[in-house]
């Protein structure tokens, strides 16, 4: 098994995109949203709707870390390199988000002393080789990335580290998944379950999308043989009328979450009693914040943040995009003053946004094809 | 959507010069052919650009190409900076069709550098030349403050003679050449992430740094003239190379996704950090255009020089969809594969 392989398999891959065809009622148009960005990126990766019939819809969802965070939270990242000539620390997928002034990577490149980790933990070993200087960790991500910023922190308690920061920017999947069922303009008829969230939080939080709103939940992984399979099992529950929590990846998910990692979260970070997401607004309980026992590695608590509000370009419609009311393309700016390399928005950034993945793959396939 | 697909001089309009404009992909290319060459080489604009320029001297074909090397960290496993000083420019004119004659090297060094560190970069070039056949005849060096340079620039320019059997032009690619590479692709830049320890990530992989003049030499020995074009791949990886082609000629290419040969440990670290073995630098293959009828001779070519035993066929050219790459996987779903914009940042959150 190399896990990568087998769920690439050209037989597998028919069959249940035979499978699909069989199932589909075709007087009838299926809206399927599937929440995570990684989703997103690997349905356009492997074209995955040139193997499913024409009345089914996939609609992105918000689950991209970079894509949701406002504009003016960068800003504010940014902003203590200025004021408190700290080391910014973050993850690559930050690297090029644009802030007012431009993105991490413009400013590293105009000296500022910014550095890309791949784990919160090399921010800290950073914090440990530069004992004169403060370094914040910029950190970002669902549930699927906070328990190791959580760890760090303890770590950091742990070996009495004190010039060591973290910028909280973690959001919580299941606030902004219940606000995009409770959007006017929503008509969904089932979810495709976030994978790497729920190695953390398990299935069992999404009960309330089948029970309350009966909408079919299907935890999926992230190769074309899960994400069919995944489009199966929505539409066996759709044809028998049932909503139910089903888990098609567990060969990682557990039912109950990650307990130890659930437990780190719980131990560092509260909920904030509201955070501003990029196209959804305000959404209350929906991010992490460290605990006051932890204040002294929050930066927040440590530096002075000026509380940037930064409006996206009038123009730009990425808050329409993440709520699936419109296709990138769709978007006014879209390949026109929005490409990847000179992005407006960050679903335009991250190869998990919509419009970065939609640009790649298939905006260029039609211009290509045009010519 | 125009401006994607109509070829033409990019102009340059960034405010700044950015990490990206250096990283080999669509910036850089917006640098060089926005800014550089409308002034120093005003009547190039728009034409094709290569790894080196022609030049005659008495009815003697030569080539000449610099490139400047920049790494962190200075050695890595499979090799180290001297020893793509050298390889670099020596696969600069091997792919222009020509036996590397000589190098020039300039050192850039930055005070406070131990003797032993650049004494060790002094040896590795030396044994890279002798491995490659080229003689280093003469060089410059200058010293720079502490905290100017990553330890050590270098820079090196080669002369070559151009063997006439060798006629290579993007102009003379044709729809169903095939696209032949000569071994495993991503290694050198894999290597050189892992080297630097940001990622905690430990891989059994080295550079593929070499001198490819062998492979090149062997692809004109055996199939001359049916040899179109031929490439290196370094920064931006093999989609860089070919979607330089496929604008240059005007034509699609299509890449047999599983054909490519790419190591578990770069597939793996790739797969880990979101990034596409594709645009990953090489410093020892050849990405070669051969016409379909000469395409087995040429395999069995490459496969002949040691250390080309996984040489492959990866895909062909076809008329459409013009100027663009596609990858075709083997269950029939495709992608197109664009330039680097940048340089490859692992995805995390």
């Amino acid at each position: 098994m190399k896990f990568v392989d087998e769920f690439r398999d050209p037989r597998l891959i028919k069959q249940a995109s035979d499978e699909i065809r069989r199932l589909v009622d075709p007087s009838r148009h299926y809206r399927i949203m599937e929440v995570c960005g990684g989703h997103t990126h690997a349905i356009y990766r492997f074209a995955l709707a040139d193997l499913l019939p024409p009345n089914i819809e996939l609609v992105h969802g918000p689950g991209c870390p970079v894509c949701v965070l406002p504009m003016g939270r960068i800003d504010e990242g940014l902003s203590l390199v200025e004021r408190h000539q700290v080391i910014f620390t973050t993850f690559g997928d930050v690297m090029r988000v644009p802030g007012r002034h431009g993105s991490p990577l413009e400013h590293q490149a105009r000296g500022a002393q910014i550095r890309m980790v791949y784990s919160p933990l090399d921010a800290l070993k950073l914090a440990q080789e530069h004992p004169d200087r403060q370094v914040v960790f910029f950190a970002i991500g669902f549930e699927t990335t906070a328990p190791s910023t959580a760890l760090t922190v303890r770590r950091a308690r742990e070996l009495g580290i004190s010039n060591f920061s973290v910028f909280s920017n973690h959001v919580t999947i299941v606030p902004a998944i219940r606000a995009i069922l409770d959007s006017p303009d929503m008509r969904l008829d089932a979810f495709i379950g976030p994978g790497h969230v729920s190695t953390v939080i398990g299935a069992r939080p999404y009960g309330f999308i089948a029970q309350d709103y009966r909408k079919p939940v299907v935890i999926a992984g992230f190769e074309p043989v899960d994400l069919l399979q995944s489009i199966v099992m929505i539409l066996r529950q759709l044809r028998d009328g049932r909503s139910v929590v089903e888990n098609q990846y567990n060969r990682t998910v557990p039912w109950d979450g990650n307990l130890p990692a659930l437990r780190a979260l719980a131990d560092v970070f509260e909920l904030r009693p509201y955070f501003e997401w990029r196209g959804l607004g305000f959404i209350s309980q929906s991010a992490l914040k460290l605990r006051p026992e932890y204040a002294m590695w929050d930066a927040e608590a440590r530096f002075e943040v000026p509380g940037i509000a930064v409006t996206d370009p009038k123009a730009a419609q990425c808050g329409e995009v993440l709520k699936g009311v419109l296709k990138p393309h769709q978007c006014k700016l879209f390949a026109r003053e929005c490409t990847p390399e000179l992005p407006v928005g960050a679903l335009m950034v991250s190869s998990e946004g919509a419009c970065a993945a939609y640009f790649n793959y298939v905006h260029r396939r039609a211009g290509a094809a045009a010519s | 959507m125009a401006t994607l697909t109509v070829p033409g001089t990019p102009t340059f309009r960034d405010a700044q010069i950015d990490m990206a404009h250096g990283a080999g992909g669509k910036a850089s290319r917006r640098l060089v052919e926005g800014l550089i060459v409308p002034h120093l080489m005003p009547k190039a604009i728009g034409e094709t650009l290569n790894d080196a320029a022609y030049l005659s001297a008495g009815g003697t074909g030569l080539a000449l190409t610099t490139d400047s090397f920049v790494v962190r960290p200075l050695r890595f496993p499979g090799g180290s900076i001297g020893d793509l000083a050298v390889n670099g420019t020596v696969n600069d004119l091997a792919v222009a069709g020509a036996a590397p004659l000589a190098l020039l090297c300039s050192l850039i060094i930055e005070a406070g550098m131990p003797t032993e560190i650049l004494k060790a970069e002094v040896a590795a070039m030396g044994a890279a030349a002798e491995r490659a056949g080229v003689r280093i005849v003469g060089g410059d060096t200058k010293v720079v403050e502490h905290g100017k340079a990553d330890g050590l620039y270098i820079a090196t320019t080669g002369i070559g003679h151009v063997d006439s059997r060798a006629t290579l032009s993007a102009r003379s690619v044709r729809p169903g050449d095939r696209i032949l590479v000569t071994g495993c692709i991503g290694d050198h830049g894999i290597t050189v992430l892992l080297a630097r320890g940001d990622i905690d990530l430990a891989a059994s992989l080295k550079s593929d740094t070499r001198s490819v003049y062998p492979f090149a030499n062997a692809l004109i020995e055996d199939v001359g003239p049916d040899l179109r074009w031929m490439r290196d791949p370094t920064r931006g990886g093999v989609a860089t190379t070919l979607n330089e082609l496929a604008r240059d000629c005007e034509l699609g290419i299509i890449l047999e996704e599983e054909a490519v040969p790419v190591r578990d440990e770069v597939r793996g670290a790739c797969e880990l950090l979101g990034l596409d073995p594709l645009h990953i630098a090489n410093e020892g293959q050849l990405v070669a255009i051969v016409s379909a009828d000469a395409s087995e001779k040429a395999l069995a070519a490459l496969r002949r020089v040691p250390g080309g035993e996984s040489a492959a066929i990866v895909g062909r050219l076809e008329p459409s969809p013009r100027r663009t790459v596609i990858a075709v996987a083997s269950y029939g779903g495709t992608r197109v594969v664009d330039m680097l914009v940048g340089d490859p940042l692992p995805r995390i959150c």
